[in-house]
Parts: C-alpha cells; sequence; structure tokens
C-alpha cells in the first residue's frame, strides 16, 4: 500500500480525535493528539487524571469502549516485514486475531478488569502463551511459573493454583505483566503498571521490562503519573492535557527545562523526602469539564500567567529545539517574558546541579 | 490519657488455598490508632496490608486475635447494634476503585448510598447538594453524578471511592492505597482535603500505602510490614531518621527521585 513512515519509528499517531456519548451529552476527551513512537525507545505519557491518556492507548489497542466515536486519525503501525499499516482501518475482531496481544500488548491501569476471576492464573497466562505459540500444555505451564517467578512472585509453583482474588494488589498487577510479556509483543503499552507496587518490587519490573528493550528491541509506551519512574526509563515524555498533548521533549528536556506552565505546575507538585511544608503544592483549580469544549486554551483558567488570547485562541505547538516543543502563548515571540516560579527554578537548578549539568 | 479509637490484639488472618497450601497473611499484629491520628502502613507487596485493613472492618473473620473499636469489640460475633455503629463510623477505601463500584448505579448513588442507609439529610435536594459539594471537593464536577462507574479515568474512579467514604465523616477511615492512581497534583489536593476533613471531624486514618514520601508526609506514626509481621513501629520522625529494620532501610534508599541522570547512573550501577 506504500504508506511512507521514518524508518526509525514503529508507531505513529496522527490527529487523533474522540467523542464518548453520555447521559449528559457529548465528551470530547481526545482532541487532536499526535506522537511518534521510534522502535526500541521508551516513551512516557503524563499528565492530570482525566487528560485522555489511557483513552489514547485504548485506541492504539483497538479497545475503545461502545460509546466511543473516532471523528478522525490515524494509527500508522510497522509490521515486523516493514509494511505500514492504519491500525485504525482494520475491523475489531481483525485487529484482535492479528496485532493485539502478539504485536501490541497492553497492560491495563485496573488488573482486575483484565483477569478473569473464574479462572486459575496459571491456566490464564498458559492460555495466552498457547494462543501465540505452538508449543505443548506442559511446556506452557512450565512457562507460566518461569514468567510469575519473573516478576517476583513468591512459591509460584503454587500460586499458579490461585485465582485473582486471593492474590494482593500488586501479586495481581504483576500476573498482568507476566501475561503481557508471554506472547513476546513489538510494543508494550504499560498503563500505570506500578502504582500498586512498592519501590523494590517496582524496580525489579522495570528492570526486567529494560532488559527484554535491551534483548529484543521491544518498543515500549508508559503511562505513569509517579514522576520518579518516568526519569528512570523514558526517552521522551509527552505530557497530556485536557486530550491534547501539550510539551513534548527528551526525559531530560521536560524535567531539566520545561516550557509550559502546566509542566511546571506537574513538576512543583511533587514532593521529595525533603518536602517539609505543611500543605502540598497543587494546581490551582480543576481541568475543564470536556462536555463544554473550552474556548481558547484549555489550560487558561488555571494559569497564573495567562494573557488575553489565551482566552480567545488556542496556542499551536512552538519549538524550542529539534525535539522540544510546547504549546503555549508564552513561547510567541511576541509574549512578555515570564520565568518558572522562584521555587521551581531553585528545585531544578539543584537538580542540574545534582546531575552535573549546568 | 486518651483512649485509643481502634485496638488491635495479635491479630492473625490466615487464608486456606487448598489442602496443603495456606497462606498466612498476618501473623499476630497488635498495633493502636487514636483519634484523630493518622497511622501509616507500609510494606512490601504482598506482606498484609490489605488483609489488616479487611479483617479490621469485618470482611474477614479474623483467624485469631481481638479488635476494639470505639471501646466495643469488633471480632467475633457481631450484634446489630455494633454492626450499625461499624458501618456508619468506619469506612474503607478500597485499593481497587474498579471492583469496588457497583458497575450498573449511577456515581452519584454509589456516593449517596451510605447518606441513604443512616439517613443523613432531610430532603432530596440537602443529599444531592452533599453529593456535588463532594464530588467538587475531590477534584470532580457534580455533572459526573450521572456517570456510571466505566465511563471514567482510573484515577477519576480512584476518587469516587474516596467521595464514598469521606461524605460519611466516618471515625476512622481505611484508606488503602487510595491515591495511588493520581498524578502528583491531584494526589497533593486529596491529601489536603483528608487533612482538613481530618481538622474539621478530629477522624483518624489508617493509611495504607508503598509511596514513602507521602506517608512521612500524611503520618503521625507510621508500621512497617514484612510477610505479616510488624517488624518496626515508631514515630514518623523515629522511623525516617533512625530506621533499625533491614526492610524499612532498603524501602528508603529505594524511593525514586525525579532527576532523570541520577536515576540512569543508579541503574547502571546496580
Ligand atoms: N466510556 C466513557 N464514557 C464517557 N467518558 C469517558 C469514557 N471513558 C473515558 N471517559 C472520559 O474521558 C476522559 C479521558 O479519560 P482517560 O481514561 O483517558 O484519562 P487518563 O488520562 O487515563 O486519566 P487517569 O490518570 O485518571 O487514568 C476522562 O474525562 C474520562 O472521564
Ligand atoms: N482471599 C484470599 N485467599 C487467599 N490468599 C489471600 C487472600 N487475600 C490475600 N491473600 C494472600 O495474603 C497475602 C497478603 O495479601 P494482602 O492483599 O494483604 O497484601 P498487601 O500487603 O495489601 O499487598 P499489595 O501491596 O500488593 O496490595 C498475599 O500473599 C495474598 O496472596
Ligand atoms: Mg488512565
Ligand atoms: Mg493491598
Amino acid at each position: 500500500m506504500g504508506i511512507s513512515m521514518n524508518e526509525k519509528i514503529i508507531l505513529s499517531v496522527e490527529n487523533l480525535d474522540i467523542t464518548f456519548r453520555t447521559n449528559a451529552g457529548n465528551v470530547h476527551a481526545i482532541r487532536g493528539v499526535n506522537f511518534d513512537l521510534p522502535a526500541g525507545k521508551t516513551l512516557a505519557l503524563v499528565g492530570e487524571s482525566g487528560s485522555g491518556k489511557s483513552v489514547t492507548m485504548k485506541a492504539v489497542a483497538g479497545l475503545l469502549d461502545d460509546n466511543a466515536t473516532i471523528n478522525s486519525g490515524k494509527i500508522f503501525y510497522r509490521q515486523a516485514d516493514g509494511n505500514v499499516i492504519d491500525l485504525l482501518t482494520l475491523s475489531k475482531k481483525n485487529l484482535r486475531r492479528t496485532i493485539n496481544g502478539q504485536q501490541i500488548a497492553m497492560i491495563f491501569q485496573d488488573p482486575m478488569t483484565s483477569l478473569d476471576p473464574t479462572m486459575r492464573i496459571g491456566e490464564q497466562i498458559a492460555e495466552t502463551i498457547l494462543l501465540h505459540k505452538k508449543i505443548s500444555t506442559s511446556d506452557a505451564n512450565k512457562r507460566a511459573v518461569e514468567l510469575l517467578q519473573l516478576v517476583g512472585l513468591n512459591e509460584p509453583e503454587k500460586r499458579v493454583k490461585n485465582y485473582p482474588h486471593q492474590l494482593s494488589g500488586g501479586q495481581r498487577q504483576r500476573v498482568v505483566i507476566a501475561i503481557a510479556l508471554s506472547c513476546e509483543p513489538k510494543i508494550l503499552i504499560c498503563d500505570e503498571p506500578t502504582t500498586a507496587l512498592d519501590v523494590t518490587i517496582q524496580a525489579r519490573i522495570l528492570d526486567l521490562i529494560q532488559d527484554l528493550q535491551a534483548k529484543m528491541g521491544l518498543s515500549v509506551i508508559f503511562i505513569t503519573h509517579d514522576l520518579g519512574v518516568v526519569a528512570r526509563v523514558a526517552d521522551f515524555v509527552k505530557v497530556m492535557y485536557a486530550g491534547k498533548i501539550i510539551e513534548a521533549g527528551t526525559v531530560d528536556e521536560i524535567f531539566f527545562d520545561p516550557r509550559h506552565p502546566y509542566t511546571w505546575g506537574l513538576l512543583s507538585a511533587m514532593p521529595d523526602l525533603e518536602t517539609n511544608d505543611d500543605r502540598l503544592y497543587s494546581i490551582p483549580g480543576s481541568p475543564p469539564n470536556l462536555l463544554h469544549e473550552p474556548k481558547g486554551d484549555a489550560f487558561a483558567a488555571r494559569n497564573q500567567f495567562a494573557m488575553k488570547i489565551d482566552e480567545r485562541e488556542e496556542p499551536p505547538m512552538f519549538q524550542i529545539s529539534e525535539t522540544h516543543f510546547a504549546a503555549t502563548w508564552l513561547l510567541h515571540p511576541d509574549a512578555p517574558k515570564v520565568e518558572m516560579p522562584a521555587q521551581l527554578r531553585e528545585r531544578l537548578a539543584r537538580a542540574r546541579k545534582a546531575a552535573n549539568l549546568q | 490519657m486518651t483512649e485509643p479509637l481502634l485496638k488491635v490484639d495479635n491479630l492473625v488472618q490466615h487464608f486456606k488455598v487448598s489442602r496443603n497450601f495456606t497462606v498466612k497473611a498476618v501473623n499476630g499484629v497488635s498495633f493502636e490508632i487514636y483519634p484523630g491520628e493518622t497511622y501509616g502502613l507500609v510494606g512490601e507487596s504482598g506482606s498484609g496490608k490489605t488483609t489488616i485493613g479487611r479483617s479490621i472492618i469485618r470482611l474477614y473473620d479474623p483467624t485469631a486475635g481481638e479488635i476494639f473499636f470505639n471501646r466495643d469489640k469488633i471480632s467475633g460475633v457481631l450484634n446489630d447494634k455494633v454492626r450499625r455503629m461499624l458501618r456508619k463510623n468506619m469506612q474503607m477505601i478500597f485499593q481497587d476503585p474498579m471492583s469496588s463500584l457497583n458497575p450498573r448505579k449511577k456515581i452519584g448513588d454509589i456516593i449517596g448510598e451510605g447518606l441513604d442507609i443512616h439517613g443523613l439529610y432531610s430532603t432530596r435536594k440537602e443529599r444531592n447538594r452533599i453529593i456535588g459539594e463532594m464530588l467538587e471537593k475531590v477534584g470532580l464536577s457534580p455533572a459526573h453524578a450521572e456517570r456510571y462507574p466505566h465511563q471514567f479515568s482510573g484515577g477519576q474512579r480512584q476518587r469516587v471511592g474516596i467521595a464514598r467514604a469521606l461524605v460519611m465523616k466516618p471515625k476512622l477511615i481505611i484508606a488503602d492505597e487510595c491515591i495511588s492512581a493520581l498524578d502528583v497534583s491531584i494526589q497533593a489536593q486529596v491529601v489536603n482535603l483528608m487533612k482538613d476533613i481530618q481538622a474539621e471531624t478530629g477522624c483518624a486514618y489508617l493509611f495504607i500505602a508503598h509511596d514513602l514520601s507521602m506517608v512521612k508526609y500524611i503520618s503521625d506514626r507510621i508500621g512497617v510490614l514484612h510477610l505479616g509481621n510488624l517488624v518496626e513501629t515508631g514515630t514518623t520522625q523515629e522511623i525516617f531518621s533512625k530506621p533499625t529494620h533491614q526492610y524499612t532501610k532498603s524501602l528508603l534508599s529505594a524511593v525514586p527521585c525525579s532527576n532523570p541522570v541520577i536515576e540512569r547512573n543508579r541503574r547502571r550501577s546496580l
């Protein structure tokens, strides 16, 4: 068919736009999302709760809820043979049979929703393996035990007999990770995969994913609100707000040189073990209700640096470097010069110093 | 001296999975929570945190040990009066929000359920006002009351669970990983809200979490759980400045920071 896409890119989302029908009206949840995933790299998607991270990735995996309408957009995927297809042109059934699981695997935010409560976890893992690989049932069972061991479950030979409700939150989350890894996908989409895990086990899972990446060239998309995790695993970061990507850059650009006031707020709100203030910083106000489409910049009402134009017109993406972009009028050449809040500036300066950067 | 609001004495909770496999989830845990206090419970995945919470609120029958709440014994067989007192005065925010919200009920009715049962309003209008205000306090909007659980994002659902518990103004809230799915800004908003409500109503929290920076911030005292045993307990200050147990030390040293360069180097040095 000859769709052209840069060879290094394995997945490219173009101008994705999605609406949900609800009792109270239409919710315009995704409002023109664009991004590329370079093969073998890790992309982190961060942003406020409700900003559209999970919905975007469910669209990629072909798992949108029934009340969703895709108004526009393309999702290009480069198959192993080099051919590029638009996933949105495939039927749901076709997508499930050929792409889902084997080539693109998704770990869902809510582990219970992807586990079958009536089936022992060992059987669930073995079943997925058998779906994608021609091996014997006993080999699949053995592999299930190995995978549980890999994700750090104690006594895996006994655990395979457990039903999901007999596991702790973090154990369930790890079973879901084991299932996703069992079919050796090309792209792994992890939606908050480590939220229920303590730091030691979290580190183990992140290492496991990074090892697979090095060994098999796995490309990874990480949705997480944990900026420590982002700092650890990501090559590139996209920041989402109200259904759009509002800042994109390399991980260093986002953490050391953020340009969008929402990103400033996000970084400011992060507590660390040194925080001793009586109240934690949170971005004032709440995100716009996408039942009523905001006019102008969706972040304007909460932005202490908002200008007149923010109320009228949505800012385009301004380019800062080859890899760094942000959608805020503050970057317009005619805008007054605005500095990030002093406290954050000091914190970033400390961080740069700790990292031996300038 | 004030009396403890909750007293857990030698709690044991075992699960028999099969004839030759019994999970010893909790093995003799004792602690107390005082009125208006926040007790942080931390520990590895699978160490028994959720089980302790569920045993206290009587979703499980403890294998052994005693639990007292408000001076009433709440372990063993409960009479109706104690059961009712428990349902009003103790609430749990569940770790897995999706499976704890009835998928066929609208959010407004889920949050209003406790108010309905205990008749905590005089008119329909007042009921809806209370629900709408609670939704706003957790960063959602009153219009969300008309939606069903699956029509929310993960973090929005988690906040529905928080709203459902807080709206009852209970004496004790067991908050099981209640902010883990929220981004930092909304985490801060929710934690500030929990502190405000505590100042207003004097409620106590059993705050179960694995995120040490948040636990440090919100807790007065902390218990560290390891394989179903409390291995260390003390004031937040004590635990963070002089951790004694090896597991506590390893938890503290692994706290990630948000510095990509340092994180990359940390990985290389492993
Ligand atoms: N089936 C649905 N019907 C109606 N609205 C929906 C539906 N699914 C999601 N939404 C809405 O779409 C928006 C984006 O949701 P999404 O799940 O992508 O958020 P998210 O960025 O993943 O947030 P979180 O960090 O809380 O998981 C939210 O406002 C949510 O309420
Ligand atoms: N209903 C049950 N039947 C059998 N085993 C169970 C049951 N509930 C919990 N367990 C087991 O008890 C142990 C403790 O589980 P619990 O859910 O209390 O852990 P947790 O500390 O909350 O962990 P996490 O941080 O992962 O949520 C685990 O090994 C779990 O598999
Ligand atoms: Mg989500
Ligand atoms: Mg738990």
